[in-house]
């Protein structure tokens, strides 16, 4: 009895060992090819994360120099004389009033010594043309300081910024030096007296585009941004929900239907240039809208992010468990009840979530808004949708566009502002996202 | 075979009732009465259109894309499919509970109010209430969620999510209720609990049941039809399909040699 229990248990126990064998065979190729394709996944990240890095450090580096700017200290006499008004103190006399001959007295009377019209001329070159502008705000907020003399933080000509930022040589003999022997000097004396300074630059964020760099500002194109993506918004967002809705919940599932269905993701696949042209046919050339109006281009930027929206409106309404519906529909509730009590409340994170992006996406369009002029040189804070207006990714394209040195890192301050604006519209997507996970 | 109950207390009556989807029919040509005050449990292979019946009751086939049904059902008399009728009201007097339990992701309180108040059955907030209670009472989940009833129905343990699934359907106070496999998510103790509520829910509703479980059809039906490929073999009293089937092919389903 042993002797055969034996005989018959050799034979299995070499063919499990031999099996055993085999899979731990297999088992060292398989954990070899895991180790691959894992060290293949982690170069592929180091690599696009290098390549992110670099991008950002780029960009940063650039741009944060535009956050601050040159200033010069001077003690300003507000003189009635020389802002030529007499006694007149209206709004009018005192917007028309010569600031910029304040400025240039401030400056005689911190070098007196200065005597002749040419140096006079590089004297006040060291300062911004623009100078004079934030002593007409200051006087149209309170009138009163004129008679008075006040110490003056003037804004530095965009040479003088460069220089001191490092950016443009400041030896005297260098190559590419902007700056006479003379002004070398003062300008060394105004460092030397503590009255050369770098501030923050409020600029960029209240004032609209100028041809001088250290004038120019975002703000035009920031409130162009908001006025084009809110009449994006305003259009996209219910003709979104209700096509989805319709489609997904509603259509019949016909050849029509399908036919919808492939137009619209092919026109989600559409280059947006094609969308500026035909915004150009349409509300232009067609309907006569003012040409670089937010309108317009809240319009076509709404025929880019359609598509976007409708498709993860429809996802977001896929995503509702059919249980649910069947429950409402159980209960005698109508088709249009069943939809607006239960599904899109479900769908509507997700649906949110996709017009943020979709969203996000439109702030960043450019060449569409090419397209229908929006690329015109722009000073005036726009006051409605109709008024000229740049928008972030057009001034970003429009500064990168100018030969002044001192746009250089404005272009990028631009882009950081931008990126800042695209992030915060992704991490409000992330957190509904976060907020509405599926509760069911 | 088919035993018709006698004229005038049949709650639901089919006859000759044909179910297509798409080119392929899913029942051919059901007569099936169903009794007013009972509780009639539908047995049958998988696939043999015990579920698809169900849904012609109350008209969920009309759903489903593709589904043709053909054939009349009447509700006390009365063709559901006339165009006088309308399908909201048909639900309201014909309700269902799923196989899954399937509780709408908001509060206890507003899954069970959310039929009443659709129907306007409730002229104001105490009414309300008074439904609420009730049905979550009828439901025997009353106790268990009295404190907590504006938690999401979704917290609640599976048994509960399908008292409370009941409790929903008897709010809007049906005249049927459907039941397709109430218990299938269910262990034996939230089992028990159900089988005892539709015991206790037979004197005021008609009960049409879906069930795999012979033994569930055995506690908790009066009658009894047992569907084959989409066929209506036999129907009667529970005790007498079980105990002494006319159809070969009935005793060999109840006694387990397939299925
Ligand atoms: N939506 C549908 N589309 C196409 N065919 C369907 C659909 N629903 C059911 N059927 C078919 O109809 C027949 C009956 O299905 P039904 O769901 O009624 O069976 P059932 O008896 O409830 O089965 P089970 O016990 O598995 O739930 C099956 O052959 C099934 O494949
Ligand atoms: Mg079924």
């Amino acid at each position: 009895m042993t002797d055969m229990a034996e005989i018959t248990a050799a034979p299995a126990a070499a063919q499990a060992a031999a099996r055993t064998d085999v899979i731990a065979r297999r088992l060292a190729r398989r954990h070899a090819a895991e180790r691959r394709f894992r060290a293949i996944g982690i170069g592929a990240v180091v690599v696009s994360v290098a390549f992110l890095g670099t991008l950002l450090f780029n960009i940063l580096s650039n741009g944060f120099g535009a956050l601050l700017q040159t200033r010069i200290l001077l003690d300003v006499a507000f003189d009635p004389a020389v802002m030529d008004i007499g006694e007149r103190r209206d709004a009018d006399s005192l917007a028309a009033a010569d600031y910029g001959g304040l400025v240039k007295a401030a400056m005689a009377a911190r070098f007196p010594e200065v005597a002749s019209r040419g140096e006079k001329r590089e004297l006040n070159a060291l300062l911004s043309n623009g100078a004079g502008d934030a002593l007409r705000r200051m006087v149209q907020d309170d009138p009163r300081i004129i008679g008075t003399t006040r110490p003056i933080w003037l804004i530095a000509s965009s040479d003088l910024d460069m220089a001191v930022k490092g950016i443009m040589p400041r030896q005297a003999g260098a190559e590419g030096l902007r700056f006479s022997e003379r002004q070398l000097a003062w300008i060394g004396k105004l460092e030397a007296e503590g009255a050369l300074a770098r501030q923050f630059n409020t600029r960029l964020f209240t004032a609209g585009d100028s041809r001088e760099p250290e004038l120019a500002g975002l703000l035009g194109a920031i409130v162009g941004s908001a006025f084009s993506l809110g009449i994006t918004l305003l259009i996209c967002f219910p003709i979104g929900v209700a096509t989805a809705v319709y489609l997904e919940e509603f259509a019949p599932k016909n050849r029509w239907t399908d036919l919808i269905e492939v137009n619209i993701n092919n026109l989600a696949a559409v280059p947006s240039v094609v969308f500026g042209l035909l915004g150009l046919a349409i509300f232009l050339n067609t309907f006569g809208l003012p040409r670089s109006a937010p309108l317009v281009g809240g319009l076509v930027l709404a025929l880019i992010s359609l598509p976007t929206i409708i498709i993860a409106g429809r996802a977001a309404l896929k995503a509702v468990p059919p249980s649910i519906r069947q429950a409402a529909m159980g209960l005698g509730a109508s088709k249009l009840q069943t939809v607006t009590d239960h599904v899109l409340p479900l769908a509507m994170p997700g649906m949110l979530t996709g017009t943020i992006l979709g969203m996000a996406h439109a702030l960043g369009e450019t060449a569409p808004l090419l397209m229908i002029g929006m690329v015109a040189f722009i000073v005036d804070i726009p006051a409605g949708p109709l008024d000229p207006a740049a928008v972030l990714p057009v001034q970003v394209y429009l500064w990168s566009d100018s030969p002044e040195r001192g746009f250089v890192e404005k272009t990028s301050a631009a882009i950081i502002v931008l990126l800042v604006f695209l992030s915060l519209m992704n991490l409000a997507a992330i957190w509904l996202r976060k907020k509405f996970e599926r509760r069911w | 075979m088919n035993q018709y109950i006698p004229k005038g207390t049949a709650k639901v009556s089919a006859r000759g009732l044909d179910v297509f989807y798409g080119d392929k029919q899913a029942l051919h040509h059901i007569d099936l009465d169903i009794a007013a005050g009972e509780v009639t449990a539908l047995i049958g292979p998988s696939g043999c259109g015990k579920s698809t019946f169900l849904r012609c009751i109350n008209r969920m086939n009309d759903l489903v894309e593709g589904a043709r049904v053909s054939g009349t059902l009447t509700l006390d008399g009365n063709d559901i499919h006339d165009r006088r009728l309308d399908v909201v009201q048909l639900r309201a007097r014909v309700g269902m509970v799923f196989q899954k339990p399937n509780p709408f992701p908001k509060s206890i309180y507003e899954n069970v109010a959310y039929g009443p108040r659709i129907h306007g059955l409730a002229r104001d907030r105490a009414e309300l209430d008074e439904i609420v209670m009730n049905s979550l009472e009828k439901a025997g989940l009353l106790a268990e969620v009295e404190s907590r009833l504006s938690e999401s129905g979704t917290s609640l343990s599976g048994g509960q999510q399908q008292r409370l699934c009941i409790a929903r359907a008897i709010a809007v106070n049906p005249e049927v209720i459907l039941m397709d496999e109430p218990c299938s998510a269910l262990d034996p103790i939230a089992t028990a609990k159900v089988e005892e509520l539709i015991d206790e829910l037979r004197d005021n509703y008609t009960i049409v049941i879906v069930t795999h479980s012979m033994q569930q059809a055995a506690r908790v039906s009066q009658r009894t039809a047992f569907f084959h490929l989409g066929k209506l073999i036999e129907v009667g009293g529970t005790e007498e399909i079980f105990t002494n089937p006319c159809e070969p092919l009935t005793q060999g389903y109840i006694t387990g040699r397939f299925g």
